[in-house]
């Protein structure tokens, strides 16, 4: 780790305030910038933490809508939204292991967007919304392939609004070492319609698998995805897994994500 | 009602007291007055030229001691081998130089090339950044195929080639080619024994301290045997004599055989140390330890069974190649030969057998023993083998093994040993019984109505341990000895240090040993300690590796016990007006035979010691033995082991539903101990048969250098184990009759995982004749898509 000074402000004005110096860089809850630091992989002459802002913690749920706070842990969410969002709930649940879960942050993780992450999945099928301390982004705008989104630099999400969907279920088959999505489908069906977002396949990150969204909102069923496939090509191949075969995983989930939503 | 004192107790383990709650000492623990840190700076590339180094800006940083590269080590000795393999056509084995720092080219990633001693660790760091040089990369060569081509770049320039040597053991061709030319069936398997990272839990650590005064070394150190460091390091390397270097090994978190070595990193910090004058520390960083340590088996093998009309196994012929790496890790060169071939025989009486090892360099980290060292190749390729014959046959699988069993011990193999006792039949009827072989069927449709594929694994193993005697090793190439040693230091109040050379980093000899000591004695386990891990205060004795610590230590501890016991009845019978060969010792208590005169243990030890009323004539004052321990052969564990997995046909991944092992360890003195070794060799026997994997890409870069991409095995990939050791054949040339516990799991369960996997797979009606290992959700898959 290389030497930097650390500021820690109680408001989202002072948080913004202090990533306009040189060289400032946001620390959610660190899971992935704090591994970076010690390896020296990043050397930010400021670190700003979030840690201590208040006013983007913490979960509400108004009618089919629940709001995240950026700055809220995924253990919180796994517990705040546990019957407001299921789905979601499990999601956060299952991210990580404990020490990870309640450090890492739901923005911190969105404004990350590693492509094997969970919650990018989970915005996009919901038709989230991405609300910073300047404007609010639709996840449909906001996700643009591997580790890149729609924020600005010194942006901060401040919270996530996530329309509850009737049914909705993530499925995830892990990474055997890391243990993030080799692939993970999120299916979540609304009166208007079904949405597919698939994470950990991609070499663009995550995305909506649109084929499978119309077949689905015709009929919420696995048999209607049966001869879905999606292409190998653009699938990112590495030591545990070819494209071939994560796009095979991508069917296969899909469908047992439809069958566990019910 | 079970024992709950002496042998056969399953005491809990009183070291982990000091483990759990955090009073544990290890290497990193220890700092020492004025210590400085040191960082080496390692190649990335696999294999080049070094032009230039360039330390001036470094020197010049903040903090900054000394800078050393390879120019301060010319003239001092490189890392040595400890065993010198003799080819197939009597020649030595190619023995490259391995220098502490790399000398004019760098043959791995990780490969160091430069240390930097600062004041602080960042400071180090820091400076190491600065450090300016020109390495021009070369051509690597990794796959060991490639490396013995015609024409290979070569690792070592001084070398004629890539190949380390050419060995073989047992029959001679003509019983070979007459057993396969007589054969009705031959069954031939190619395979892959994985690569993998040991992955102890504490990293490798050392610190060296100097000490001017009376121009002593003192090393402490992650090791398994801090005697065998100290012999290597001071004669080998540094040329400073044993009575003026110390080597201590405190708590060690986790060997598996990786921390057997003598690594460059020990001799630097020590070197560096008294060029400086002052305590130098390393701390191996997750990352570093996945490019320095020694990495474990990285086999290539065919391997062919010849069987007669009625299935008897009549010939064995292997060809496999080993891979080194770049430079000879100490044990490196032992273990695809005696520690591999001479394991060939298996369970099985088959007649002829023929062993062939090239073993093989590459720009890779040096490789050696890891866990089972040699012994899990063999067992995997001959169980595999076994498994493939029984279903190209279609007979069955235990059925195949049964009948080729050997069934009276003695038994010489064709592959030099001879395996004193066992009882193969005995240990596969216990296994049977704990796995519900008739229920199989049931539980294989209950699986298909989910959707899933079960198998069910059978496998065979036998292994060695506590490898010996020492002038057998030594006509073999060891160029060390192979006995232990102990020392009995009874105080004068009649409490007990039993200095030991065996080294426990997870082994629990701690409370094992004592229990030892007390049943031969009589009196509590509460009085009695073991010192180990620091040669000022240990006898000669060789460490812990080979699941070799209680047949050859302990018994070097019950040799040294009897000669207490010999001394103490002597006093006794002077203190009792007695014949020394009258005297009985039991429960602590010395007694005139037949009499009710008797002396407590405590009055002995207080008279041997104060020595007032005393046969001063016929014996000395003091209590305190030492013996040596040379064993006559190894001890062969052995046993059954049976795995049922679930395969998910649309995504590949499988899942352990439950494991079985039944071990002959000969007698066992803490079952619970065992227990805790054989769940541990299980766990990471399945490690590697479905998640680790070491892998280098075509240019000598290491992919798996991380556990983002390195597959640890976790507590949910494991089921709960079924374990047993009531089969016991002692063991007949040790006092003890044990054999060895620590490596049979990591021996036994790999292939039982992977049989289980190819017969999930047979019963979905997919045909596939192997997976390599690791048996990940991915390459299952690509096996059903043909």
């Amino acid at each position: 780790m290389y030497s930097f000074e650390i500021e820690s402000p109680t408001s989202v004005a002072d948080a913004v305030a202090a990533l306009g110096q040189e060289e400032a860089q946001a620390l959610g809850g660190g899971q992935t910038l704090i591994p970076s630091l010690k390896a020296r992989l990043a050397s930010p002459a400021v670190l700003v933490s979030l840690k201590n802002i208040d006013e983007i913690k913490g979960v509400s749920s108004d009618g089919g809508t629940v709001t995240i706070g950026g700055g809220t842990t995924h253990a919180t969410v796994a517990e705040e939204v546990a019957d407001s969002y299921p789905a979601l709930s499990a999601l956060a649940g299952n991210i990580g292991d404990p020490a990870v879960r309640n450090r890492g942050t739901i923005g911190g993780s969105l404004a990350n967007n590693d492509p094997s992450a969970c919650y990018p999945a989970a915005a996009l099928a919901s038709g989230a919304t991405i609300v910073t301390n300047t404007r609010e982004i639709a996840a449909d705008d906001y996700f643009q392939g591997m580790f890149t989104t729609a924020l600005e630099e010194g942006e901060i999400i401040t919270s996530v609004r996530l329309p509850v969907p009737e049914k909705a279920a993530y499925v995830k088959f892990e990474q055997p070492a890391s243990r993030f999505a080799l692939v993970g489908v999120f299916v979540a069906k609304f009166a208007d319609g079904v949405r597919v977002a698939v994470t950990g396949a991609s070499e663009e990150g995550v995305f909506r698998w649109t084929e499978a969204e119309e077949a689905l909102s015709g009929n919420f069923s696995a048999d209607a995805l049966s001869g879905l496939s999606v292409p190998a090509d653009g699938m990112i191949g590495d030591l545990h897994g070819s494209g071939e075969y994560r796009a095979h995983l991508v069917a296969v989930l899909t469908k047992r994500a439809v069958a566990a939503a019910g | 009602m079970p024992k709950d004192h002496g042998i056969g107790a399953a005491q809990k383990r009183r070291e982990d007291v000091r483990f759990l709650t955090g009073a544990g000492r290890y290497t990193d623990d220890i700092s020492a007055y004025g210590q400085t840190y040191c960082v080496f700076l390692r190649s990335d590339v696999a294999h080049g030229t070094i032009n230039s180094i360039d330390t001036s800006d470094a020197e010049a940083m903040p903090g900054v001691v000394r800078i050393f590269t390879g120019k301060d080590f010319e003239g001092i000795g490189g890392l040595p081998c400890g065993w010198q393999v003799t080819d197939k056509h009597g020649e030595p084995m190619k023995e490259p130089g391995h220098p502490v720092l790399a000398q004019g080219k760098v043959r791995h990633v990780g490969d160091p090339f430069a240390a930097v001693v600062a004041d602080s660790l960042e400071e180090a760091r820091n400076a190491a950044e600065a450090i300016v040089y020109d390495i021009e990369e070369l051509p690597a060569v990794v796959d060991m195929k490639a490396a013995l081509a015609e024409g290979a770049t070569k690792v070592h320039d001084d070398l004629s080639d890539n190949l380390c040597y050419d060995w073989h053991l047992g029959s001679d061709q003509a019983a070979i080619d007459e057993a396969f030319a007589n054969a009705a069936h031959v069954t031939t398997l190619e395979l892959i024994n994985n690569r993998l990272v040991a992955n102890p839990m504490e990293p490798r650590v050392a610190l060296g301290e100097y000490n001017r005064a009376n121009d002593e070394s003192t090393l402490y150190t992650t090791s398994q045997n801090p005697h065998v460091i100290r012999l290597l390091m001071g004669a080998f390397v540094l040329g400073i004599p044993e009575h003026k270097l110390r080597v201590v090994a405190p708590d060690v978190g986790g060997g598996f055989g990786t921390k057997i070595f003598h690594y460059a990193e020990e001799a630097f910090v020590t070197f560096a140390s008294r060029q400086i004058n002052r305590p130098v520390k390393w701390t191996s960083t997750r990352s570093e330890a996945f490019m320095s340590d020694a990495h474990g088996r990285d086999h290539v093998t065919k391997i062919e069974l010849a069987l007669d009309a009625d299935n008897n196994f009549i010939g064995l012929r292997t060809d496999t190649l080993a891979n080194m790496g770049a430079y000879l890790s100490t044990f490196s060169s032992s273990v695809p030969t005696w520690l591999h071939g001479t394991l060939m025989a298996g369970n099985y009486k088959t007649p002829a057998i023929q062993v062939n090892v090239r073993a093989v360099f590459t720009n890779t980290v040096p490789v050696d023993a890891y866990r089972g060292a040699g012994r899990p190749e063999a067992t995997f390729q001959l169980e595999r083998l076994v498994d493939k014959a029984a279903r190209e046959l279609g007979v069955d699988p235990i059925a195949l093994r049964r009948q080729n069993f050997i069934e009276s011990f003695p038994y010489a193999t064709p592959v030099a040993v001879e395996y004193d006792t066992g009882d193969y039949v005995a240990t596969m009827d216990k296994l049977e019984e704990m796995i519900d072989r008739p229920g199989f069927e049931a539980r294989r449709k209950e699986s298909e109505a989910k959707g899933k594929l079960r198998g069910l694994g059978i496998n065979c193993y036998i292994e060695a341990c506590g490898i010996a005697p020492s002038n057998l090793v030594g006509q073999l190439g060891a160029r060390a000895g192979l006995y232990d040693a102990a020392t009995v230091r009874v105080n004068a109040t009649g409490s007990i240090s039993v200095m030991v050379g065996a080294h426990s980093h997870g082994q629990g000899h701690e409370t094992a040993f004592p229990q030892v000591v007390a049943e031969m004695l009589g009196i509590d386990e509460s009085m009695i300690d073991i010192v180990h891990g620091d040669s000022s205060k240990i006898p000669f004795g060789m460490g812990t590796y080979g699941s070799r610590s209680l047949a050859v230590c302990g018994s070097a501890m019950v040799r040294a016990t009897e000669k207490i016991i010999n001394k103490a009845k002597k006093i006794a019978g002077h203190l009792l007006e007695a014949s020394d060969a009258d005297i009985e010792l039991k429960d602590g208590k010395f007694t005139v035979a037949g009499t009710d005169k008797s002396v407590a243990w405590g009055d002995v030890t207080l008279a041997a010691y104060v020595p007032h009323n005393y046969p001063l004539e016929d014996i000395e004052p003091g209590l305190e033995e030492t013996a040596f321990y040379d064993p006559s052969n190894f001890t062969y564990p052995s046993g059954a082991y049976a795995c049922e997995v679930e395969v998910d046909p649309e995504t590949g991944r499988v899942t352990i539903e439950s494991f079985a092992a039944a071990d002959d360890f000969g007698n066992v003195v803490n079952p619970m101990i065992v227990e805790g070794q054989v769940h541990g060799g299980i766990g990471q026997g399945i490690g590697q048969a479905l998640l680790e994997s070491c892998i280098y890409d075509e240019n000598g870069q290491l992919l798996s250098a991380s556990y983002m991409d390195y597959a640890m095995p976790r507590a949910e990939d494991v089921p709960f184990y079924k374990v047993d050791h009531s089969c016991v054949t002692p063991c007949t040339h040790n006092p003890l009759g044990v054999k060895g516990c620590g490596e049979a799991g990591a021996i036994g369960s790999p292939p039982a995982v992977v049989n289980a996997v190819i017969d999930a797979l047979a019963s979905g009606g997919f045909n596939v004749e192997h997976i390599d290992m690791p048996v990940s959700p991915h390459r299952v898959w690509k096996a059903m898509q043909g």
